[in-house]
């Protein structure tokens, strides 16, 4: 072939643009390079969390801080990272899985080794695994949200029941597709029996709720009007108090009749078996158990401290007036029969 | 248009051919160089390489899965998926079509302007768009009350459900088309138009009888993009509250944590994007091109708009109003009242620096890879070809997550080196974004007549001098193009980076995320906008070289 150069010009430029292509590659791997070096040897841990960078990364500094650990942290959603780490198995590099809720945890309880007794005892039972494969961190409550433009607490029934009501048609919003409100009705098949769990489902289903993706929009909605409940999370409208300030047309409503409309969940976390890092790992579990961290759920995201002499934001009620079942939640066969029953109902496509 | 052709035909095919080992290949293979087949192989390969991931896992799945898919519930939820990717195709082309043309060949006013604010919305993360739309219009809205007066609107009608969705989805994608239209009209032969206007027909006439067939390729690749991003969509049809195909594979990931049933409803959705693109390709096959003889930059005819001034006007700016416009006051909106709020956490230059240089290496490196294929697709029709161009659709159909996943899986067997750098990421890029730019670089190929670098190579120039001083010049917008759609979609990728990026690494797209996952608009806005505006500048840029260049 001859490489005789009629155009220079042409040349040049595609010489030119060759070159700016390896410049880019170069810096992109220098800069990527920058990142895999780092700390010695020893002091590094692997975090992949499923928790939100926005709630928990100043938790991450602080124990920087405090251990000397270069703590390095993938983040992403729990369901995405459960799936990751079960593609990458005995080769993964990630030490401690930091779930947002205990289905994700149960995904990878194959991957994922027992803890010390030291730790996992720092929590009630229904908090960790039985096994003792995972350790709760924190604590979420179900909870009703309600417009407070529409609606005071009186017009609210007691417990999750009065909501089948055909009164209720138009007003309520849910997310099925929505890991804890699965958790909320795992724990009410368990609390009331596949019966009255799918006749309360129907009934729900039958008043025409509307579907959201998860909680925040749901939360958004009520505060907005356009629905008058939705069953969530309590801790999302704290921040959009934060946000929209005390304004926001919603609140929170605590069913006093207790039941599985007001079962607290939990977040967890485990450390894997191909963990190279197991001692980093422990440590780490256990400053998200130590009172600082516990503390910072509590003041900082409004979550229920899982370990005794913490307490809990002032304006939440009490654990003890909550419905904490007693229940193993990571459960995937549990889930299963969940996800079944929902699409039954015709609340999953 | 006839005459260079016969030079061609009388020739052999170039310079070196006598000598060349290729003479032992078959005839189909010989035509052109080995080494653009082999790429043009081993890229399609690359792309196929989720879709061979998904069929390890959902020969996992079992029964339970196979139940699922063949269920009544499944082929309904099809349905409304089907429903919902014809209404914004569509609708897309319906805006996309006349806004090019508006902005290419008309004395619209502003057009320049117009042309960037039009492109925007791509860089628009699908579930900030629809957030944001919600905030505007949904019931006690931020615009609700401020658009009665000049619009007249009294009650906005309900945004959640397929006519929100579609809306919405229009509104987000009809930048696709645009792009690729745009591209094409910049290089169309003015002589047909130009006879066509000799002969008396009015401007309209010869848009609808001459202009439009010449746009076919270009309407069909980008209305294909369109098509199978929202097929892919999750982020804004499960906020619009649109139930469609894939908030079962997003439930079976992220609530059920079944990969293998996901994987069974991946190839499922996969089946619908192959359908989608063997329609585009029937119809491809029905249009004619004209592959002008003439590459040579003549001054083109611009249509004055006269008494069409203003409505064409209003057009533009009804468009960019509700596709920018409105994200973009919600966005700032949110960032006022975070900052009034003390909000303090907003900017992270950090993540912008990650997010434009991954970006401009996915461009870099999606073009080069796009270009074997584009080629042979344009110049060597034939099944391998054709079955090439194809599969480098796969990954732009697919759920991000399971292109992600399918990488984890052979990244950390086969390519332990590169797992969780950037390489492994920009790689997940290109088989995501690659048919985003063969379609954009073939459209504009079917406009070179391939005589032109035979005519080159008779001459004496190598194959590869000709095609970058023959070629390369006259498909540069389409290059360009390309270029600037992989870069505005990378920066707001968002499953396959949060799943192999680099340890450690935000990016705007995943920062935008993290933030709004727990309601933090205000600091979800920051990078929104910061997106918006990176994203602007490769678009004026190209906007700008298309005026000293003509």
């Amino acid at each position: 072939m001859t490489t005789e150069i009629s155009n220079p010009v042409a040349w040049r430029r595609f010489l030119l643009a060759l070159g700016l292509a390896a410049v880019l590659i170069l810096a992109v791997a220098c800069s990527s390079d920058d990142k895999s070096d780092g700390a010695s040897p020893g002091s590094e841990l692997v975090i992949y969390s499923g928790r939100s960078e926005s709630l928990v990364d100043p938790l991450i500094k602080r124990f920087e801080e405090a251990t000397g650990i270069d703590a390095k942290v993938n983040y992403a959603g729990t369901g995405a990272l459960a799936a990751t780490l079960l593609e990458e198995g005995d080769r993964s590099p990630a030490d401690v899985f930091f779930a947002q809720d205990p289905g994700g945890l149960g995904s990878v309880i194959e991957l994922v080794r027992p803890l010390p007794d030291d730790l996992t005892d720092r929590v009630p039972d229904w908090a960790r695994s039985p096994d003792h494969l995972w350790v709760g961190v924190s604590g979420r409550a179900r909870t009703v949200v309600y417009n407070t433009d529409k609606l005071s607490q009186e017009d609210l029934p007691e417990t999750l029941d009065g909501f089948t009501d055909p009164a209720w048609k138009g007003r309520i919003g849910w997310a099925p597709t929505n890991g804890s409100f699965q958790a909320m009705v795992t724990g009410m098949r368990l609390i009331w029996g596949e019966e009255r769990t799918r006749a309360w489902l129907e009934g729900i289903v039958a008043n025409e709720p509307r579907i959201y993706a998860k909680n925040t929009p749901t939360v958004a909605a009520a505060g907005s009007g356009e629905i008058e409940v939705g069953f969530v999370n309590h801790y999302y409208l704290h921040r959009f108090l934060a946000e929209e300030g005390e304004g926001f047309a919603a609140r929170n409503y605590f069913l006093p009749g207790g039941g599985p409309g007001s079962a607290v969940l939990v977040t967890g976390a485990g450390i894997l078996k191909m963990a190279d890092n197991v001692a980093e790992a422990e440590r780490f579990l256990d400053y998200l158990l130590s009172p600082d961290a516990q503390g910072y759920f509590a003041d900082e995201t409004y979550e229920y401290p899982l370990i005794d002499g913490v307490p809990h934001a002032e304006l939440l009620p009490g654990l003890s007036d909550l419905n904490t079942p007693d229940i193993d939640v990571s459960d995937l066969g549990d889930l299963a029969a969940t996800q079944d029953l929902l699409r039954e109902v015709g609340a999953l496509p | 248009m006839n005459g260079p052709r016969v030079i061609g035909e009388q020739l052999p095919a170039g310079p070196g051919f006598s000598w060349s080992p290729r003479r032992f290949l078959p005839h189909w293979l010989r035509r052109e160089p080995l080494s653009l087949w082999l790429a043009a192989i081993v890229v399609a390969g690359a792309a196929a390489l989720p879709v061979l991931y998904l069929a390890v896992r959902a020969a996992e799945s079992g029964d339970s899965a196979i139940d699922s898919i063949f269920d009544g519930d499944t082929a309904a939820i099809l349905w409304r998926s089907i429903q919902l990717i014809a209404l914004v195709t569509l609708g897309s082309v319906l805006i996309a079509v006349p806004l090019a043309w508006l902005t290419v060949r008309t004395d619209l006013p502003f057009r320049r302007a117009w042309a960037v604010a039009s492109v925007l919305p791509l860089a628009i993360p699908s579930y900030v768009g629809a957030l944001a739309f919600i905030s505007a219009f949904g019931p006690k809205g931020l615009l609700q009350g401020w658009l009665e007066g000049p619009f007249g609107l009294e009650r906005l009608p309900d945004l959640y459900g397929l006519t929100g969705a579609t809306a919405v989805l229009i509104l987000l994608s009809y930048p696709y088309v645009f792009l690729t239209v745009r591209a094409t009209l910049w290089r169309l032969e003015p002589e047909m138009e130009e006879a066509s206007w000799s002969l008396g027909r009015s401007p309209w006439q010869t848009f609808r009888r001459v202009t439009l067939p010449l746009l076919y390729p270009a309407i069909g690749a980008g209305a294909l993009l369109v098509a199978l991003y929202t097929l892919s969509d999750f982020g804004a049809v499960a906020l619009l509250q649109y139930d469609t195909f894939t908030r079962v594979i997003f439930n079976e990931y992220n609530s059920a944590f079944n990969r293998a049933s996901a994987a069974a409803l991946s190839l499922v959705l996969l089946g619908v994007a192959v359908s989608l693109i063997l329609i585009e390709a029937s119809a491809r096959r029905r249009a004619r091109y004209y592959a002008g003889a003439n590459a040579a930059r003549r001054n083109r005819r611009i249509v004055r708009l006269g008494r069409w001034r203003t409505p064409a006007t209003i057009f533009s700016g009804v468009v960019t109003f509700l596709a920018l416009g409105i994200p973009v006051f919600v966005l700032v909106y949110w960032l006022a009242r975070g900052v009034n709020a003390g909000e303090s956490q907003l900017f992270d230059w950090g993540a912008a620096y990650n997010s434009v240089q991954y970006s401009m290496a996915a461009a870099v490196a999606t073009v080069i890879a796009a270009v074997p294929i584009s080629i042979l697709s344009v110049r060597r029709p034939g099944l391998l070809s054709a079955g090439l161009e194809r599969f480098s659709y796969v990954g732009f159909a697919m759920p991000g997550i399971a292109v992600g996943l399918g990488l984890v899986f052979f990244g950390i067997r086969y390519a332990t080196g590169i797992y969780q750098t950037v390489y492994l990421l920009v790689f997940a890029y290109v088989v995501l974004f690659l048919p985003v730019a063969v379609g954009s670089i073939r459209s504009s190929l079917l406009q070179v007549n391939p005589r032109m670098e035979e005519a080159a190579m008779s001459l004496g120039r190598s194959r590869i001098n000709a095609f970058l001083t023959v070629t390369v010049p006259v498909i540069r917008p389409g290059l360009a193009a390309a270029a600037i759609m992989v870069f505005l979609l990378t920066m707001k990728e968002l499953p396959a980076t949060l799943i192999l990026g680099p340890i450690e690494s935000r990016t705007l797209a995943t920062s935008i995320w993290t933030a709004a996952e727990e309601a933090f608009f205000a600091r979800s806005a920051a990078p929104s906008l910061l997106l918006i505006l990176a994203s602007a500048a490769p678009m004026t840029f190209l906007v700008l070289r298309e005026r000293s260049s003509n």
